[in-house]
């Protein structure tokens, strides 16, 4: 009789399933998976080490980079702990600008999400709409930042600057002109709020596409349905969080738990799982999306009534506005000696976490009185999730682990950091 | 009546002599235990009724080498003007060759664990020190919290902290077959080898770092009166 063993097998770094650059090396019976042992690392930037190389606000822009589809979330973190530690509270209405900013990028991630993981699963379509809404949002984020991707739009203090009066428009060209070029713009004509506005009431609909398409769909729940089932108690000991654990029917989130930002001002609601696979975890995320939009609207109507400053009046930590430095010696002094320098942050410890679209990002920094963090450790979801890999695909097929990726919602660039 | 938070009233009735230390910082709760102890310590927290940490949140390895050093002297003045911040020890300013030999320093590496309990909303920080610097060794807490493994590994492979139960202790982020632990604060930030495609071997190769180590802005500890007054602010605040 031939000699029967396991086989072992490389799924990436270059896998389109792999989300970037996960090797996982699969030990195989058959089809059966015996063990997966995730290798990564292979996007370490050493981002805490130079972030404790540079003055903090040098800094933020790093925090884009970590998980690259919900940027905005990461700064957040950082930036609200760098506050702690210096006691100061942003104004109002940049609270609700980061609120507004966040519930944006959990759109903006749960769309990629749902699209390459629909895309990994076989759905061809839904990858187009899900990037068709994306456009949308990532155009808001170029409104305020200047940039699509890596905003370094949160500040300790408040947000860089007030939200623009006008949207920027599409401009006539051989690919959008005429009808097409008149439909584009309609939601654009006046400022970014009035385009939100369109948007949230929009949106929904568009969920409901996506629905359309996947929520009854017998493929999709043949690929999803008692696939990477994880129980509470696991979910528990993996220190997961975000998705994942309300997935399992834990209701637990920190917008609602430890609230932060102006999060107790709005209403929403927490949706969760029962069985803890991986179909409740994609209909947890959809709801997310409706809940987002929600709480976006409500952003919206409360940022129309309330104007106001977006920034703290300390030149200690925030620049003063250009018109002030042309004017006044002190402010000159202080604007030069913030971006030469820094500003020093009082000697202590703090950790600051935020509900990201992934789980709970959290900031821990370690300060000895100096222009530099002493120690930063950024507590990544999907760093948490994805080490529990190996108990969640032992037992199942190949083709599992691609379903099982997918709903871990990993992105390298904050688990290898 | 003191005003001590009830969770750290507590702590300190249940451990008494086990906890070296506690704080109370920006509100949140830090203790610090021995290393020997730290298996009981958190089997305890996690299990007991009074404290109910389920989630091992985070874990990461500190390296305390340098705490509280300037690079940048601010409050003297001499014939020749003020100090230019130019010189310092930070892992900015040296390369592989020339990083510094570290004699035993006390209390060098320490492992800072976040707990957070979802039963009674908390989180707590515990902090412990390995007992030696030149080979850090703690106890795992793989046995306790299965998520611990990674968080572990990562701290083994950044800062060479040993895990003593750890069931599979092996580098994961750092390339294979990376030398030294990068996270150290005498390892050079501008690390150690560079890769490139070399078209004659037909193959990658490592070769030393091409850059120069350079320092952008010093590293500077101000102690004037705004920075003491925010502490006063924030100390008052708790």
């Amino acid at each position: 009789m031939a000699e029967i063993r396991n086989y072992t097998m490389n799924f990436g770094p270059q896998h389109p399933a792999a989300h970037g650059v996960l090797r996982l090396v699969l030990e195989l019976d058959g089809e059966t998976i015996i063990r997966a042992d995730p290798h990564v690392g292979l996007l370490h930037r050493g981002t805490e080490k130079l972030a404790e190389s540079k003055p903090y606000n040098q800094s933020i822009g790093y925090m884009d980079r970590l998980d690259y589809v919900s940027m905005m979330c990461n700064e957040h973190a950082y930036v609200r702990a760098i506050e702690r530690l210096l006691g100061c509270e942003p104004p109002p209405r940049a609270q609700v600008i980061r609120t507004l900013f966040d519930e944006i990028t959990r759109v903006l991630n749960h769309l990629m999400w749902l699209g390459s993981n629909a895309l990994d699963l076989g759905a061809m379509t839904l990858f187009l709409y899900a990037f068709r809404e994306r456009e949308e949002l990532m155009d808001c984020y170029e409104a305020v930042s200047g940039a699509r991707l890596h905003a370094t739009y949160y500040r300790p203090g408040g947000v860089y600057r007030d939200l623009p009066e006008r949207m920027p428009q599409y401009k006539e060209s051989p690919w959008t002109k005429g009808a097409d070029l008149k439909r584009r713009n309609e939601w654009r004509q006046g400022s970014m709020l009035d385009f939100l506005e369109a948007f949230c009431a929009d949106f929904p609909k568009r969920v409901d596409e996506y629905e359309t398409l996947l929520t009854d769909n017998r493929i999709w729940k043949q690929r999803t349905v008692n696939i990477g089932v994880i129980a509470p108690e696991m979910a528990l000991r993996w220190g997961m969080t975000g998705p994942m654990l309300r997935g399992s029917g834990v209701a637990w989130d920190l917008r609602k738990k430890q609230p932060y930002a102006a999060y107790d001002k709005f209403e929403f609601d927490v949706p969760v799982g029962v069985n803890g696979d991986c179909y409740d975890r994609y209909l947890v995320r959809v709801e997310e999306m409706r809940q987002s939009n929600r709480i976006m609207k409500q952003c919206v109507d409360w940022l129309r009534k309330n104007p106001g400053d977006v920034m703290v009046r300390n030149f200690k930590v925030a620049p003063p506005s250009r018109m002030e430095m042309k004017d006044d010696m002190e402010a000159l002094i202080h604007h030069f000696k913030l971006f030469t320098e820094g500003y020093s942050v009082p000697a202590g410890e703090v950790y600051c976490a935020v509900e990201a679209p992934k789980g709970e990002f959290g900031a821990y920094l370690i300060s000895d009185g100096a222009n530099k963090p002493f120690r930063v450790k950024l507590r990544a979801p999907g760093f948490a999730h994805l080490s529990a890999m190996d108990e969640i695909v032992r037992g199942h097929m190949l083709p599992d682990v691609v379903a099982v990726i997918g709903t871990l919602d990993i992105v390298f660039g904050e688990i290898d950091r | 009546m003191s005003d001590t938070p009830p969770l750290i009233d507590a702590l300190k009735t249940r451990f008494g002599d086990a906890l070296l230390s506690t704080a109370v910082h920006c509100g949140q709760y830090t203790i610090e235990i021995a290393a020997d102890q730290a298996l009981d310590v958190m089997r305890a927290l996690r299990d007991e009724k009074s404290f109910r940490f389920a989630q091992l949140i985070d874990l990461c390895g500190v390296d305390y080498l340098s705490y509280g050093i300037s690079e940048w002297e601010t409050d003297a003045v001499t014939d020749e003007g003020f100090s230019r911040g130019v010189s310092g020890e930070g892992p900015g300013r040296f390369n592989w060759e020339g990083r510094p030999t570290v004699g035993p320093a006390a209390k060098r590496f320490a492992v800072v664990v976040h707990l957070l309990s979802m039963d009674t909303n908390m989180r707590l920080r515990v902090r412990y020190f390995a007992p030696d610097d030149t080979l850090p060794i703690v106890p795992s807490m793989t046995e306790l919290w299965s998520g611990a493994n990674w968080f572990e590994r990562e701290a083994f492979d950044l800062f060479g902290i040993v895990f003593e139960g750890h069931p599979d202790l092996r580098r994961l982020l750092t390339d294979y077959g990376f030398i030294g632990h990068p996270f150290r604060k005498d390892f050079p930030l501008i690390g150690n080898v560079e890769v490139r495609y070399d078209p004659d071997k037909g193959r990658v190769v490592y070769e030393p770092v091409s850059i120069e180590p350079r320092v952008g802005v010093p590293r500077v500890v101000r102690e004037d009166s705004r920075y003491l007054q925010a502490q006063n602010e924030l100390a008052q605040k708790g």
